[in-house]
C-alpha cells in the first residue's frame, strides 16, 4: 500500500531553509541594539531629572525651619538668624536657590550640611561604606535564602514543608522591621533568662579593636543583627517570587521531555527549572537592590549602624536641606540604575529577548 | 488529508522495510488492563482518565490512537512512558513489566521516547539545537568523543540539513514545524525502538503536517522504528498508521488494521467519527448528542450509551441488545489481533452495515 505518499504530497516545507528569526527584515541587530540602549539610558535619564527637582521642593515643604532647629535653646538674636539664613543661601528667592541647587549638582556638589557644617559629598563618602556593606550582605543572603527555599517550597507545592515556608516568611515579611530589630535588641543582645547578651546592639565596631582580622571578625560579630532583621523582613518577596516562577515553570512541556529522557527530577530541576526561573527573580533582585539602600534607613536607626539611613534621620530632623537632598537623589537614582542594569542584564540572560 | 480517505481500497505495493508488519509474536510495548485515576480535589470525583486498555504495539509497526478530547490518549502515552503510574494492570515493554525504579526508567527512556504536541513548549526556549538533541545522549552516556557526529546525524535524519547551521539556533528562531524535527532529532539520537507521539503535529500549520508525518514514516522505514502515534484526526490516522485504536472514555472501543477499521466502521462511536469527515463518504454527519463525556462520571453498562445514536434511534432496541446497552459493560478489547468491536450490537454483526 502506497497510503504513505499522499503525506507526501504536501508542498515540502523547506527543512534546511532558516527560520524566520534567522534572516529578520528591517534594521540589523547592531542598530537595534543601540536604540534599545538608548531608550533605556533616555528613560533613566529623564526619571533622574524628576528626581532632582522633586527631591528640591519636597523638603522644602516640610514643616520646620532649619535655622530655628539648629539654634534650639539658644539666646539668638534676629539678627544672628539673618546671618545664618544669609549664610544658608536661605535668604535668596526660591528660584535662584533652585538654581543654585542644579548647578552644584551638575559639579557633584551638594552643598553644606547646616548641623555637620561639612561638604555633604564628604559625609556622604565617609557613610556609604557601612550602608552598602549592610545592605549588600544582607540582600545576598535574602536573595539565596529565597531561591533556595523557593525552589524547595515549590517542588514540593502543597506539602506541609511548602506551606510552613510560605507562612513563615509572609509573617516575617509583614513585620515591621524596626519592631523586629528591638526585639532581636532585647532577646539576642540584652540577654532574656538564662539566655546571654550575644551580640552588640549598635554601632558597626568596637572601639580600641584592631588589625585587619580582628577588626574584620569585629564587624561581621556587630552586622550580624542589623543583617539578620533585614533578611527576615526582606527574603519572603525573593522566596515567592522563586517559588512563583518554579512553578510556573514546572507546568512546561520541556520539563517532561527531558524526564521523559530519562533525567532525574532532581536534575531536571536543577538544569531545567531552576535556570529558566531566575530570570524574573534575578530582575527582581536587580530592581530591589535600589530600594534595599533606602530601605535600610530604620534598620540603621534602631542599631544606631553608621551608614546613610542614619545619616538621612538625623538629617531629617533638622531639615538639613542640602543633606537630605542629596541623600534623597542618592537613594532614587540607586532605584534607577538599578532599573536600568535589570533591563541591561536581563537581554544576556534570555536569548528570547536577546536577537 | 482526509481527502484521500477515497482511496479505501487496499492497495498492494512495497511498504518500506518492515512495513505492514503483520501483529504477530511478542509485542513491543503493550498495555495491559491499564487503568489510570486522578483523584479529585475540592469535591471532584476520581477521574477514570484510563480505564481499562490492552494495546499492543509491535516492532516496526505504526499504531494510531484516535478519540476526541479529553478521551484519555495522552494520560495513556504518559502511562507508556512511566510519567504516570497506572492505578490498575500495567506497562510491559519486551514482555516485562515495566519497574518504576529510577535506574531501570532510565533505561527504559533510553529505548522509547516520547515526542509531545506543541513544540515550542517541549523545548527549553534557553538551550540550543545542539544542547536540546545531545541531552539525551548526555543523560544516558555522559560526554562521548562523537556526540557532535551523532547530534548531526540525528539532525540531518529529521531533516534539518544541514545540521551545522541549526547547531547554535535557540527554539524562538525555528518554525514550528522545524521545532518538531528537532524535538524528533532529540528522540532519535538514542536510536529508540519505539516513538510515542502524542499529536505531533496537531499544532502545527496544514503545510508542514504532512511532511513531520512523511518523515515518522521515513524512520519506520529506514530504522523499523515502531511508533504509537495519538491523534484526533482520523485522516492522519488513515495515512499514516498500520492498525488503529479507538478509544472513548478512557477505554478502546473498537481496534484493528487501518483499512478494515476506518473503511468498514462497526462501533456507533467510530462511525460518528467518520460521519464528520467531509470526504468520508459516509453520508450525513452525525452530530453526537448528549452531554460530553465526563471521566468523573463514567456510565454504566456501554458507556457510550447516553449518546449513541443506534440505541437513540431504536435500532438496538430491534436487534434486542438495549438492555445490554445500559447494563452490560461489552468488556475489554484484546491488544492485538484481527479487528474487533466493543459494542453488543455490532457483536450482532449489523454493525458496520
Ligand atoms: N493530572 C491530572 N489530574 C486530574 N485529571 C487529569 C489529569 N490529567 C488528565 N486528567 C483528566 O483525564 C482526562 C483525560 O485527559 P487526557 O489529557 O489524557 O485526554 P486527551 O485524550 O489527551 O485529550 P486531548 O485530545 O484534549 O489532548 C481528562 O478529563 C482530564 O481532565
Ligand atoms: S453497545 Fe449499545 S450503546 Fe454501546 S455503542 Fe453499541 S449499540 Fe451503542
Ligand atoms: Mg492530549
Amino acid at each position: 500500500m502506497t497510503r504513505s505518499a499522499t503525506a507526501a504530497a504536501a508542498p515540502p516545507e523547506e527543512p534546511g531553509a532558516p527560520g524566520p528569526g534567522a534572516a529578520p527584515g528591517g534594521p540589523s541587530r547592531a542598530v537595534r541594539i543601540l536604540r534599545y540602549l538608548g531608550g533605556r539610558l533616555l528613560t533613566a535619564a529623564v526619571s533622574l531629572l524628576a528626581v532632582m527637582v522633586t527631591s528640591f521642593f519636597l523638603f522644602r515643604v516640610l514643616p520646620g525651619d532649619p535655622v530655628r532647629a539648629m539654634t534650639e535653646g539658644r539666646e539668638v538674636s534676629v539678627e544672628q538668624l539673618e546671618e545664618l539664613r544669609r549664610q544658608f543661601g536661605l535668604d535668596k528667592p526660591l528660584w535662584q536657590q533652585f538654581a543654585d541647587y542644579c548647578l552644584g549638582i551638575l559639579r557633584f556638589d551638594f552643598g553644606t550640611s547646616y548641623q555637620y557644617r561639612v561638604p555633604v559629598a564628604e559625609l556622604i563618602a565617609e557613610r556609604i561604606g557601612p550602608t552598602v556593606l549592610l545592605a549588600g550582605t544582607g540582600t545576598l543572603v535574602a536573595a539565596l535564602l529565597g531561591l533556595v527555599l523557593g525552589t524547595r517550597a515549590a517542588w514540593r507545592r502543597g506539602s506541609a514543608g511548602d506551606r510552613a515556608t510560605t507562612a513563615v516568611a509572609l509573617t516575617l515579611w509583614s513585620v515591621p522591621s524596626f519592631w523586629l530589630g528591638l526585639l532581636l535588641i532585647v532577646v539576642l543582645a540584652s540577654g532574656a533568662g538564662w539566655l546571654p547578651g550575644l551580640f552588640p546592639t549598635s554601632g558597626m565596631s568596637t572601639p580600641g579593636v584592631q588589625g585587619g582580622f580582628d577588626s574584620a571578625v569585629d564587624v561581621a560579630h556587630h552586622m550580624v543583627l542589623p543583617v539578620a532583621t533585614m533578611v527576615a523582613v526582606v527574603y519572603a518577596q525573593y522566596l515567592l517570587i522563586m517559588r512563583s516562577s518554579v512553578l510556573d515553570e514546572m507546568g512546561a512541556d520541556y520539563l517532561t521531555t527531558a524526564r521523559a529522557k530519562g533525567l532525574r527530577d532532581a536534575l531536571v530541576l536543577r538544569r531545567h527549572a531552576v535556570p529558566n526561573a531566575l530570570l524574573p527573580t534575578v530582575t527582581l533582585i536587580f530592581l530591589n537592590l535600589g530600594r534595599v539602600m533606602g530601605g535600610v534607613i530604620l534598620i540603621e536607626t534602631v542599631f544606631a549602624w553608621p551608614g546613610l539611613g542614619s545619616l538621612f534621620y538625623s538629617g531629617l530632623r533638622v531639615p538639613d536641606l542640602p543633606l537630605v537632598q542629596a541623600l534623597f537623589v542618592l537613594f532614587a537614582s540607586a532605584v534607577i540604575i538599578m532599573n536600568l542594569l535589570a533591563d541591561l542584564v536581563y537581554p544576556l540572560l534570555d536569548p528570547r529577548v536577546r536577537t | 488529508m482526509t481527502a484521500e480517505l477515497q482511496k479505501s481500497t487496499p492497495q498492494d505495493g512495497p511498504r518500506g522495510a518492515g512495513g505492514g508488519a503483520r501483529p504477530e509474536g511478542e509485542p513491543l510495548l503493550s498495555a495491559s488492563g491499564l487503568s489510570v485515576a486522578f483523584t479529585g480535589r475540592g469535591g471532584r470525583g476520581t477521574a477514570r482518565a484510563v480505564d481499562g486498555v490492552d494495546l499492543d504495539l509491535h516492532a516496526g509497526e505504526i499504531l494510531a490512537l484516535v478519540g476526541e478530547s479529553g478521551c484519555g490518549k495522552t494520560t495513556l502515552a504518559r502511562t507508556l512512558l512511566g510519567l504516570e503510574r497506572p492505578t490498575a494492570g500495567r506497562v510491559l515493554f519486551e514482555g516485562r513489566p515495566l519497574a518504576y525504579g529510577t535506574r531501570a526508567l532510565k533505561r527504559y527512556r533510553h529505548r522509547v521516547q516520547l515526542v509531545q504536541q506543541d513544540p515550542s513548549g517541549s523545548l527549553n526556549p534557553r538551550h540550543t539545537v545542539y544542547d536540546a538533541v545531545a541531552e539525551g545522549l548526555r543523560i544516558h552516556e555522559g560526554a562521548t568523543a562523537d556526540e557532535e557526529r551523532r547530534v548531526a546525524d540525528a539532525l540531518s535524519r529529521a531533516g534539518l540539513r544541514p545540521p551545522e547551521r541549526f547547531y547554535l539556533r535557540y527554539p524562538h528562531e525555528l518554525s514550528g514545524g522545524q521545532r518538531q524535527r528537532v524535538v524528533i532529532a532529540g528522540a532519535l539520537v538514542l536510536e529508540p525502538e519505539a516513538l510515542v507521539a502524542d499529536e505531533p503535529v496537531a499544532s502545527l500549520d496544514a503545510s508542514v503536517r504532512g511532511e513531520i508525518l512523511r518523515l515518522l514514516l521515513d524512520l519506520r522505514a529506514d530504522l523499523g522504528l515502531s511508533a504509537l502515534v495519538v491523534t484526533h484526526d482520523l485522516g492522519m490516522a488513515w495515512n499514516i498508521a498500520d492498525r488503529v485504536a479507538v478509544m472513548y472514555l478512557g477505554r478502546v472501543v473498537e481496534a484493528g488494521p487501518v483499512e478494515e477499521v476506518l473503511a468498514e466502521p462497526r462501533h456507533p462511536y467510530t462511525q460518528a467519527l467518520m460521519s464528520v469527515l467531509p470526504e468520508s463518504g459516509a453520508g450525513e454527519p452525525q452530530v453526537l448528542a448528549g452531554e460530553p463525556p465526563d471521566p468523573t462520571r463514567v456510565p454504566g453498562g456501554c458507556r457510550f450509551h447516553a449518546r449513541c445514536p443506534v440505541l437513540a434511534s431504536g435500532e438496538a432496541e430491534r436487534a434486542g441488545v438495549d438492555t445490554a446497552c445500559r447494563t452490560q459493560d461489552p468488556g475489554v478489547l484484546s491488544g492485538s489481533g484481527p479487528a474487533r468491536v466493543a459494542c453488543h450490537y455490532a457483536a450482532l454483526g449489523r454493525g458496520g452495515d
